[in-house]
């Protein structure tokens, strides 16, 4: 057992504070090539993490770069800088401790690159450009260990698989590295220690104390949630309660536009004056740092909140979370409710706040999840070749490179410790010519091979427009938002939401009505408008499916004789479903049939998850369409779809043979809006796309053209082209989620019920009210299209010039 | 013309001229028997791989020349008229693959064929065809970038139109011009909303949709 230095011996006991037993294992196995440590937030974790480092820089002999942190968000890393700054100032350590992210100065970067600090703390996508610079080997020379902080989070998106490519770099260009990740509880741990360790060696992980089980409960309200919808606007006044009840309360939400809505609501209700704030990731910057300083300082009681404050940054004294809408995931629960509460060994509080009256059977399984324990989470599927395919061009940028060589750094990584050499090919390929089966850019190539055999770019200039657009965050093209005559924005709105606004429309944002006034170089123009009820912003909020694991709780719970654990305005409301239709069974499919508002209408209870039932009423629709049944359109939920029309479904069971289903899905993925979507994450990541950057389409007006176009040509005429297989692959797991309709159509075996009802069930009525309703594509869109442009044209009273 | 062809085509006077906006964004006057196309830009993906290497799928030429060879084959016309920007630079018209180059002299045969000159494509390329600045049929002017003359069928500014949430390339015209969407496979548009296109044009104005059907509309 390694004993620490006086010194710091000295501090932690001039602290009052014991090393913790996971903290003295970290100092113990610090040799170890890997090491991944499992704590629960405020467990010390990143003490545990920096400390090895701050032993080993004591005597001031290090030269150049020895740590190097890693975090998901920028401002965990300025976080993590202030804190380390008491011990290093408290033990006068001469260690000299710098952030790189987006927001660094220029003058800062340059100089941190020719004299790098001892401790560079920064994120995936800082880091990737880092290794694109030719001066990468003087900046990583002697680098000693690498921290990745909050690595379950990035272990989930292509920003893991990014960084763990970096790393295989930095290995080679610092051999000595040792690799710790820092990791909130998980399901799996030793499918991130795999990814986290230099293949094939081993990762020794560590688990600290979980501490008590978390006190959470879901919030009784006397009014009852609604039937749909994700407000919540129902428990305004019991949340207020709470917040005046405790010091600090965190409130999440599922989606920007919730979190919006629910502020609004929360301030017009808020007649004590209460501080409370809202931070999500489509406000602007300074607008977000302003409620970030005001959490630290204590200045707020509440903040209402998205993802975007997700992870372990420590916002001071938060002593309440509440989760307002279901959450879709246990793992996703267990981590938001970690952060009430910084006191190791004192329980975290949480409240689930059911949006509607299905959320309170989703909240009521959660709970019971948490109590046992049982996380939830899908295996990951290989890396991602379009990462690859960046990480290949990066490489080019920092100068020639041998394919074989590169091949070995790849294969280093977990993720990719299977990729064969002639995939690893296909990719160098697509970077270097394009990959096309039409051989068309001998002339133009982007990577050229040299008679050494070392590849290289063929025009070094390309290195630059390469950084540009490095990265794999996936962003939707946004404008931002202005008051009009004020330079400063407001946040940023999705183009799409933009271009259905019509001046004298008005919105959300940032808490704020506002009234649209014009668009103004790719910038939304908008006043002040209290007075008038919001048009909603449709922000890009992900919607998440629920689990497999969290649906197949719900349908056991279906299966109970009554439901005593369920609050009484819902056992009664699922007693009416059994009473006049059927419960779901999870080995069957239920079909209910019934007129409303002169339209035929299914509901299919499939219980797969948003994206697989988005993907079924896609597929259902198409096959009635076949059928002369005339859908016109559906809505999908994580456990339905409702799909109407003009005729009735007279027999479904055809619909659902796998078969049909399968083959229907063959030619439905390739002309479908979710594959076009995928791809064009995809082809930008892999570099076949561009980044839409602010200064390219402020001056490219016509010159850019949607990816769809290159999706609609590349399937026409190179179906099997790299890019398409990526996408595919991505598809069949993510947003089209086939698997789970697989999964569902293994699990009832054409077992289907169909019932014929004269009147909407109860277990249907809240898809009524769900937003997202998607019409039918073809013949009855080119329709609806034309009868308004004829209902224009009789309107204007034009119908010649 | 094709049945189907003649019945997804929208039919309209234009400067008492009957023309027939079909639903390719390609605009045919029978009267005269003239097939006219804007805005090909071929070899753009030649173009891009140049100047910036990135390297799009190169099959746009195929893809437009296509879609040229059926709006031909359906309407079967005496002259065809490209109305400039058919290729995306000179170096792009003049590296046309072989095969390119032949497909385009087959569509060329037995027809008057000719190239105005556009932005991009600012003098003669070494293809068949008339090279001209702009051209007169009848009483309509054609050429590249819309004037303040009145009779003129114009290209260059790639117009879409938005009806029910869904934008598409779409034909505009006034009384005195018309402004014809982009025919090659990639290329994006500015929106009728836009300045730029508002200026150029007097109320009432109207769009017609390109898609499926040629689809009317009027421009608010």
């Amino acid at each position: 057992m390694s004993t620490l230095p006086p010194k710091f011996q000295n501090w932690f006991a001039s602290r009052g504070w014991d090393i913790h037993p996971h903290q003295q294992q970290m100092l113990d196995l610090t040799h170890d090539p890997a090491l991944m440590l499992i704590a629960p937030t405020g467990g010390g974790k990143t003490l545990a993490g920096f400390l090895p480092t701050l032993i080993a820089l004591q005597d001031g002999d290090h030269r150049g770069l020895h740590t190097l942190y890693v975090s998901p968000l920028k401002a965990l890393a300025a976080d993590i800088k202030r804190n380390l700054r008491t011990p290093v100032a408290e033990m006068s350590l001469p260690i000299r401790i710098e952030d790189r992210t987006g927001d660094t100065s220029y003058t800062q970067k340059r100089r941190q690159r020719a004299d790098p600090p001892h401790v560079l703390l920064t994120t995936p996508e800082s880091l990737a450009l880092l290794t694109s610079y030719e001066d990468a080997p003087h900046i990583f020379k002697g680098l000693q260990r690498i921290i990745v902080d909050e690595i379950h989070a990035l272990a989930e998106s292509k920003r893991g698989d990014q960084l763990m490519l970096a790393l295989s770099r930095l290995q080679s260009l610092a051999p000595d590295m040792r690799r710790v990740g820092l990791s909130a509880t998980v399901e799996d741990p030793a499918a991130i220690a795999r990814e986290l360790a230099p293949h094939p060696a081993e990762c020794t992980i560590i688990n600290a104390d979980p501490g008590p089980d978390p006190d959470i409960a879901m919030l009784v309200t006397d009014e009852k949630p609604p039937w749909s919808g994700g407000g919540a606007k129902y428990a305004i006044p019991a949340v207020l309660e709470e917040v005046k009840r405790h010091k600090t309360t965190l409130i999440f939400h599922n989606t920007r536009a919730q979190a919006e809505i629910f502020f609004h609501s929360l301030w017009l209700a808020n007649t004590d004056d209460l501080p409370i704030g809202i931070h999500h990731g489509s406000l602007a910057r300074e607008q977000r740092e302003k409620v970030e300083s005001a959490m630290v300082a204590g200045h707020l009681r509440a903040i209402v909140c998205t993802g975007s404050l997700d992870l372990g940054i420590d916002w001071g004294d938060v002593d309440l979370v509440i989760q307002v809408g279901a959450p879709k995931n246990v793992k996703r629960l267990v981590q938001r409710i970690g952060r009430a509460n910084h006191r190791y060994n004192a329980p975290s509080k949480a409240l689930l706040v059911p949006a509607n009256r299905f959320e309170v059977v989703e909240c009521v399984a959660a709970l019971e999840a948490v109590k046992a324990h049982d996380l939830d989470g899908d295996p990951k599927g290989p890396g991602p070749r379009d990462v690859l395919c960046q990480h290949i061009l990066i490489t080019a940028c920092a100068g020639p490179f041998d394919a074989d060589t590169l091949y070995q750094e790849v294969t280093s990584v977990g993720a990719y410790a299977a990729l064969t050499r002639a995939d690893f090919d296909d990719c160098l390929d697509f970077c270097a010519t394009g990959g096309y089966a039409l051989r068309a850019y001998d002339k133009w190539k982007r990577l050229l091979q040299r008679p050494d055999g070392q590849w290289q770019l063929r025009d070094p200039r390309a290195a630059q427009r390469i950084r540009m657009n490095i990265g794999t965050i996936q962003d939707t093209d946004t404008l931002k938002v202005r008051l009009k005559g004020n330079f400063k924005p407001l946040g940023e709105v999705e183009e799409a939401f933009a271009a259905t606004l019509t001046p004298g429309d008005t919105f959300l944002i940032g808490g704020q009505v506002v009234r649209y006034e014009s668009l103004k170089e790719m910038t939304v123009q908008v006043s002040r408008r209290a007075d008038k009820k919001p048009k909603i912003a449709t922000f890009m909020g992900t919607k998440f499916a629920n689990s497999t694991q969290l649906s197949q709780r719900i349908l056991r719970m279906f299966d109970q004789p009554d439901w005593p654990n369920l609050p009484a305005h819902t056992a009664e409301w699922l007693a009416l479903q059994r009473r006049y239709s059927k419960m779901p069974e999870a080995d069957r499919i239920l079909v209910e049939s019934f007129p409303h508002e002169g339209r035929h209408h299914i509901c299919v209870y499939g219980f797969a998850g948003r994206n697989a039932m988005q993907t079924l009423g896609m597929l259902l629709t198409q096959r009635m369409e076949e059928e002369g049944l005339h859908p016109m359109g559906f809505v999908a939920t994580d456990y339905a779809t409702l799909i109407w029309g003009l005729d009735p479904v007279t027999d479904p069971a055809p619909l659902f043979k796998g078969d049909n289903i399968r083959a229907d899905f063959e030619t439905w993925l390739s002309g479908n809006a979710v594959m076009k979507k995928t791809f064009r994450g995809a082809a930008t990541i892999a570099g076949l796309i561009e980044r839409n950057l602010p200064q390219a389409r402020k001056s490219g007006r016509q010159a850019t053209f949607s990816s769809d176009i290159l999706y609609d040509t590349l399937s026409k005429y190179d179906p099997d082209h790299l890019m398409l297989q990526i996408t595919r692959e991505e598809a069949m797991r993510g947003l089209v989620d086939f698997g789970r309709i697989e999964e569902m159509l293994t699990r009832t075996e054409g077992r289907i019920d169909h019932l014929i009802l004269d009147r909407v069930t109860p277990l249907s009525l809240p898809m009524f009210l769900e937003m997202g309703r998607v019409s039918v594509a073809g013949a009855a869109q080119e329709r609806i299209l034309e009868e308004e442009a004829a209902r224009l044209m009789d309107a204007a009273g034009v119908t010649q010039l | 013309m094709r049945k189907e062809q003649s019945m997804n085509a929208y039919h309209f006077s234009f400067c008492d001229t009957l023309c027939h906006a079909l639903p390719s964004g390609a605009l045919y006057l029978p009267d005269d028997k003239v097939l006219c196309v804007s805005d090909l830009h071929l070899g753009k993906s030649e173009r891009i791989a140049r100047r910036s290497g990135v390297m799009l799928p190169p099959y746009e030429v195929q893809e437009t020349l296509q879609k040229l060879e059926r709006d031909i084959v359906a309407t079967g016309p005496d002259c065809v008229i490209c109305l400039g920007d058919s290729f995306d630079d000179l170096d792009a018209a003049a590296s046309l693959d072989e095969d390119m180059q032949l497909w385009l002299a087959r569509l060329q045969a037995g027809k008057r064929w000719i190239w105005i000159e556009g932005n991009h494509d600012p003098g003669p390329v070494d293809l068949g065809g008339m090279h001209l600045n702009e051209t007169r049929i009848g009483t309509l002017t054609f050429r590249h970038i819309a004037t303040a003359d009145s009779g003129e069928i114009s290209g260059h500014y790639h117009p879409k139109h938005r009806v029910t949430g869904r934008s598409r390339p779409a034909f505009l015209f006034d009384k005195e011009r018309l402004i014809m969407p982009a025919y090659g496979a990639y290329t994006g548009g500015l929106s009728s909303q836009s300045a730029d296109l508002r200026r150029l044009f007097s109320k009432p104005i109207m769009a017609i949709m390109t898609g499926h059907k040629a689809i009317p509309a009027p421009v608010r």
